[in-house]
């Protein structure tokens, strides 16, 4: 089986036309097929598909959509392996230039030109890419050695560079977190992760495994204040944060580094629906989607990472496998749900994912708390549903099911989705 | 603030021959204080956890801890430099970094399989290194997917 999927011929016309071939574009591209769409297209960017799990060589993935821990790299192929027997139409090195209403998509690669095709239902699933330096404004030089955790995760995985010798790392996201291990394994020394917060951005196994394991320390509630350095990065000032995340400079400190890596977060890389005219989330920084995972533009789609970050690939392609069942649906004919029913966030959750939801059919709620609770948690759908979980925080998201019985005999227009310590819930 | 999880043994005087060890749990986002009651290599109890998982989790992390372990290795005649190898089963902590050094010389040539075994028994773990992607020679890739020759220039 070969790992690549090269395109012959590229139809003019496509039931379901995907945009993105990592965890996201692969599942919607199988729930497509399965949901009945008969020409299928899986454009891609990079040179080979699956996306961001190439570089994530590292061990995590699949015990939810395979019941087996597998690496990034063998998640991609079981999944390409999958949308190549199903005869999917896989474009690479090809970029989506612009997505018309009606489907209309403009594209451009080195094998087909620019050209345009039609496509009855779209799916965006085009990922998240990662806040840089400007994001956050840290003051200073800006010498070589400072970038994104990711982008180092590339040189160092795929291009089989190291970034430098002895590296800080902003932000304890899961990113940041793998990457502190990756360096030091190759034998960067890593001088400590900073974190602005009081708590790991990351997921607590990331914690233990990755810098506990190594005696890689981490600073909660310290921030870099500063880059120094002409040409190359030779130091980097931090300081710890008062409650109000402001920094307090008279306790700052340098340390001597010449790579800085950042792993201070994801946003939705949405740009085609926000050039679309969809209506955004300004939580998630990714489309409003409904419970088919439609966006607020008929007929275009949007799953994964570009609607809201997700901590695990499985979740991408669990949610990205609705949207290809039901761009497929409505490609062949099959009529919209109503989708009348708001899902909006309560006390202590950030946002919930989907938006809408119809009152028939079984859904998957996600949604993401605010604030840790560390020990019983009651987590509510509206007066519909509730369900006791042992404890929540931010890092991971959490998920409900929503099923048609429980919303039997309700009426109602809006479920809010609240996450509370169970014992202050009232019965 | 330097904030370190209490994980490493820290052995407490209960008796004369009881130690207590803590680790912290990583089954869920409760992330339990487990503290690990042991008689030199022998566990008398774990306490803290709130699950079975938590349970087992102590007992596995104070009497051999072990950790997946994932890295890469040079390649030769494929599209990248490098491909991606993990160990087949999780390998005792203590021993990543060594495992990762020994690996660090190594080069293979393009195609490989998935699942393939590059070094058998590293270290004498009885566990193998295996790929965790195919990668085609280059030029050969259009080859597989369209049945057509590489182009002479690639090939």
């Amino acid at each position: 089986m070969p790992i690549t999927g090269q395109l012959r011929h590229l139809e003019a016309d496509y039931d379901v036309a995907i945009v993105g071939a990592g965890p996201a574009g692969m599942a919607a591209a199988l729930g497509a097929r399965a949901r009945g769409a008969e020409r299928i297209l899986l454009v891609d960017r990079d040179a080979e598909p699956g996306g961001i799990l190439l570089q994530c060589i590292h061990s995590g993935f699949g015990l939810h959509a395979f019941d087996e821990e597998i690496t990034g790299p063998e998640y991609a192929q079981r999944y390409l392996e999958q949308v190549l027997e199903h005869d999917i139409d896989v474009l690479t090195d090809a970029y989506v230039m612009d997505v018309g209403p009606g489907g209309r998509m403009k594209l451009m690669s080195p094998t087909v030109g620019v050209t345009g095709l039609d496509a009855r239902s779209v799916v965006l699933a085009m990922g998240a890419r990662e806040r840089t330096r400007g994001a956050i404004r840290i003051p200073g030089d800006r010498p070589s050695g400072v970038m994104t955790a990711g982008l180092a995760q590339r040189m160092v995985n795929l291009d089989g560079y190291l970034p430098g010798r002895r590296a800080a790392i902003l932000g304890s996201g899961d990113i940041g977190l793998i990457m502190a291990r990756r360096l030091r394994l190759e034998g960067v020394e890593v001088v400590g992760v900073f974190e602005l917060l009081p708590h790991p951005s990351g997921l607590m196994r990331n914690v233990v495994q990755c810098l506990d394991d190594l005696d890689i320390p981490l600073h909660l509630s310290t921030t870099v204040v500063g880059i120094h350095g002409r040409d190359r990065l030779e130091r980097v000032t931090v300081a710890p944060v008062d409650d109000g995340r402001e920094p307090i400079l008279e306790r700052s400190w340098d340390v001597d580094v010449d790579t800085l890596l950042l792993s201070i977060g994801l946003i939705p890389d949405a740009e085609l629906a926000r050039e679309l005219g969809a209506l955004f989330d300004p939580v998630t920084g990714g489309p409003v989607v409904s419970g088919t995972m439609e966006t607020t533009i008929p007929g275009v789609f949007a799953a994964g990472n570009v609607v809201h970050v997700n901590d695990l690939a499985d979740w991408v392609s669990r949610e990205a496998r609705v949207a290809g069942e039901w761009a497929a649906a409505l490609a062949t004919g099959a009529r919209r749900p109503d989708e009348d029913v708001r899902l909006v966030p309560g006390d202590n959750v950030a946002y919930v994912v989907p938006h809408t939801i119809s009152r028939d059919g079984t859904h998957t709620v996600s949604f993401r708390v605010k604030r840790p609770i560390h020990g019983p948690t009651m987590l509510r759908i509206g007066e519909v549903h509730r369900r006791k979980v042992r404890a929540v925080v931010p890092a991971e998201m959490v998920t409900l099911q929503l099923a048609p019985r429980m919303l039997e005999g309700w009426s109602g227009a809006v479920l809010r989705i609240d996450a509370v310590p169970a014992e202050a819930v009232v019965r | 603030m330097n904030h370190r999880h209490d994980r490493q043994p820290q052995p407490q005087a209960i008796d004369e021959d009881v130690a207590t060890h803590v680790y912290l749990c990583t089954g869920c986002p409760l992330g339990c204080r487990l503290e690990v009651d042991a008689v030199d290599d022998e566990v008398v109890e774990v306490r803290g956890f709130n699950c079975r998982k938590g349970d087992r989790y102590g007992r596995q992390e104070h009497l051999d801890p072990r950790r997946p372990l994932s890295t890469t290795i040079w390649i030769e005649g494929a599209a990248i430099r490098r491909v991606p190898v993990r160990t087949a089963e999780p390998v005792p902590r203590d021993q990543l970094v060594a495992v990762v050094e020994a690996l660090r010389g190594l080069r293979i040539a393009a195609p490989v399989k998935r699942g393939e075994v590059v070094v058998a028994d590293v270290l004498g773990t009885g566990i193998d290194v295996i790929v965790t992607r195919e990668l085609p020679a280059v030029g050969q890739r259009d080859h597989l997917t369209t049945g057509q020759d590489p182009p002479a220039s690639e090939a």
